[in-house]
């Protein structure tokens, strides 16, 4: 470890003039990296982040955890007779939710970022141009994960026991990490459009609250009047939400499969192309 | 591909950018030769990092053209990415990770594999002499290390092209001249660099041709030696024992100099120009001590006398008439004096010559 402690006053080592011109004399130059690759350095560059300012994990460890208490005890009893088998069905729809809730902070962070220094080099690069955002959504998934195990972990000791297994439990988790990802395409979106970091959590917090509790997470859509259930059963978080929990009990829910990832590709497709333009007139 | 040594590394022409109302860059043409350092001066607030950021790839022109060794810096801006390095005051690295964790991350987007990035990180952080930095977070680091992580992760790759933005800003002397000696460097190895700089003793160390550049436009250009030919090399002042002598005084420095002398205020004082028009920014020195020589001769007493070289306000002041403060509200971060206020105006005339001159 360096015990060096940089100030001012220190006498910083010299500049090697020889070692420098030596370095210099290098004129090749390594072909451009592929646009995995490239997008690849930028999600360990936001692991290294991690790395060095953990407290990040906070939104993916105790807000999870939170959620699910929240809810189990406070729905438990009225919805289903006992929190233990409200658990049952909320567990799934729970982790969805939440996780879709967590993507929100990509748009603070792309915000937060955009205005220093390092986003300049990072577009005066000769690489494939969306790899950059596409590596803080690959750092993003990280955080998905761990907030989907942390709240599986807690659901586990509540008595949480999903009939679809190891297996069931990884295809939904895979499924909302790829809805996840494809979603979060609309926050960066706002995270470049927007010009302040305050400005973007209020937009992202109008769209996210509507759009997770209108959905089936807590209650079966049945129970609602005719105009609500409209919304709710054509809603993406409605359908990740039935696919996710039928994956995890076992079953091949396919036309909610294909709704969710349907809803996936619509995202990308549409606030992709709208962020690399934002991205590139910035 | 090497530069070519007989071309030019940037060329523009009528290059324009608006924000709003406000005409940041407001027709600029420059020409750039490969394999030096060319210096562009300017107050805060002229266009300089915004035509900087302009030829970087980094904004989209709003009118005119430019060309990066001949790429077009819109329709082939990813060759020109491919050729060119910039640094400055905002296109720094992360904040947030360590010097060699920065470097890496560069290094493998250029196209290093892990290993060869690794490496040549380690190297860059040796010769810059920040060995025993690389594991601290660069938000950690002094001005003058920041300065040379920037620096470093420039030229991971050796750059055909270096935009250098304002470098020392804000850096104290001993910092400064140690980036001066990392340019000196790179230029040494056939990097052509552009560096932007309030400070022309800056432009003077470091470039051989220099553009001044005001309100978005290039009000002068040409090298060292001419634009300080339109300007004048620097001012001298002197104090009289007797005022009474001053009118005497006046003639003598008039004929040395062959320039227009000033009455200062205070009744014992004298300004005059010096090493402007013929003299052609040489031997200001040698001209102001004949000029002492010849009041010595005659018999004044000179209490104090001091050469100056022209600051950026005196220059601005010479070249525009107006000082760099008056479109500047808020005021620079310019360290320079603001003296010579009173000082002439070159007539356009000069200025012209010296244009036509540059373009020859």
């Amino acid at each position: 470890m360096s015990t060096v402690t940089p100030t001012e006053s220190k006498e910083l080592a010299p500049v090697s003039a020889e070692s420098l011109a030596a370095l210099l004399i290098a004129k090749e130059r390594p072909p451009r990296p592929s646009a995995l690759s490239a997008s690849v350095t930028f999600g360990w560059r936001a692991m290294l982040k991690i790395k060095h300012v953990p407290e990040q994990l906070f939104d993916v460890t105790v807000f999870p955890v939170m959620m699910v208490l929240m809810f189990t005890y406070l729905f438990g009893g009225a919805l289903a007779g006992s929190p233990r088998e409200y658990i049952q069905f909320l567990l799934p729809g729970i982790v969805v939710m939440s996780v879709v809730m967590i993507t929100m902070y990509t748009g603070v962070s792309v915000n937060t970022d955009i205005e220093k220094g390092v986003f300049d080099r990072f577009r005066s690069l000769p690489i494939w141009r969306p790899s950059t955002m596409v590596g803080y959504l690959l750092g993003d998934a990280l955080r998905y994960t761990i907030a989907s195990v942390v709240m599986l972990t807690v659901g586990l000791i509540l008595g949480y026991r999903p009939d679809g297994g190891v297996t069931g439990v990884l295809a939904g988790i895979a499924l909302l990490l790829v809805f996840s990802f494809a979603f979060s395409w609309i926050w960066t979106m706002f995270g470049l459009m927007l010009r302040t970091e305050k400005s973007v959590m209020g937009v992202s917090m109008m769209v996210i609250f509507p759009l997770t509790f209108l959905s089936n997470v807590f209650v079966d859509p049945r129970t609602m009047p005719g105009w609500l259930q409209a919304f709710v059963n054509n809603s993406p978080i409605t359908h990740l939400g039935s696919a996710v929990r039928g994956l995890m009990a076992g079953d091949w829910p396919t036309a909610e499969i294909a709704w969710s990832l349907g809803w996936s590709a619509l995202f990308v497709l549409v606030f992709g192309p709208i962020t690399m333009r934002l991205y590139n007139r910035k | 591909m090497s530069p070519q040594t007989s071309g030019l590394a940037i060329e523009t022409a009528g290059l324009v950018k608006t924000f709003g109302e406000t005409r940041a860059v407001d027709g600029v043409d420059l020409s750039v030769p490969a394999g030096t350092v060319y210096g562009v001066l300017g107050p805060n607030g002229a266009g300089k990092t915004t035509t900087v950021k302009m030829l970087a790839t980094l904004l989209r022109p709003d009118g005119g053209e430019a060309h990066v060794f001949g790429h077009d810096i819109v329709r082939e801006a990813d060759d020109v990415r491919s050729r060119v390095s910039l640094t400055g005051q905002y296109a720094s690295v992360d904040e947030d990770l360590t010097g060699a964790e920065n470097l890496v991350l560069l290094g493998r987007l250029l196209g290093h594999h892990k290993k060869a990035a690794r490496q040549r990180g380690e190297q860059l952080l040796e010769a810059f002499g920040l060995t025993e930095a690389a594991a601290k977070q660069v938000k950690h680091y002094s001005g003058g290390m920041r300065r040379r992580i920037d620096i470093a992760a420039s030229i991971l790759n050796t750059p055909d092209l270096l935009f250098l933005d304002e470098p020392t800003t804000g850096l104290d002397p001993r910092s400064r001249n140690q980036v001066w000696d990392i340019v000196r460097a790179v230029v040494a190895q056939g990097t052509t660099v552009l560096l932007t700089t309030q400070y022309l003793d800056e432009a003077d160390q470091l470039a051989s041709r220099i553009a001044v550049i005001d309100r978005g436009r290039v009000i002068a250009e040409g090298t060292k030696g001419e634009l300080k030919a339109s300007v004048g090399a620097g001012s001298v002042h002197l104090r009289l024992r007797d005022p009474a002598q001053r009118p005497q005084a006046e003639e003598v420095l008039r004929l040395a100099l062959d320039a227009e002398v000033q009455r200062e205020p205070d009744p014992v004082a004298l300004t005059a120009r010096v090493g402007g028009g013929a003299a052609g920014g040489r031997g200001a020195a040698e001209q102001a001590a004949r000029a002492l020589a010849e009041l010595t001769r005659v018999g004044i007493t000179v209490d104090d006398f001091s050469l100056g070289q022209p600051s950026l306000d005196e220059v601005f002041l010479a070249l525009t008439g107006h000082d760099t403060r008056t479109r500047d509200a808020q005021g620079t971060r310019d360290a320079q004096g603001t003296q010579g206020r009173q000082g002439h105006q070159v007539d356009d005339t000069e200025l012209h010559d010296t244009k036509g001159e540059a373009a020859a």
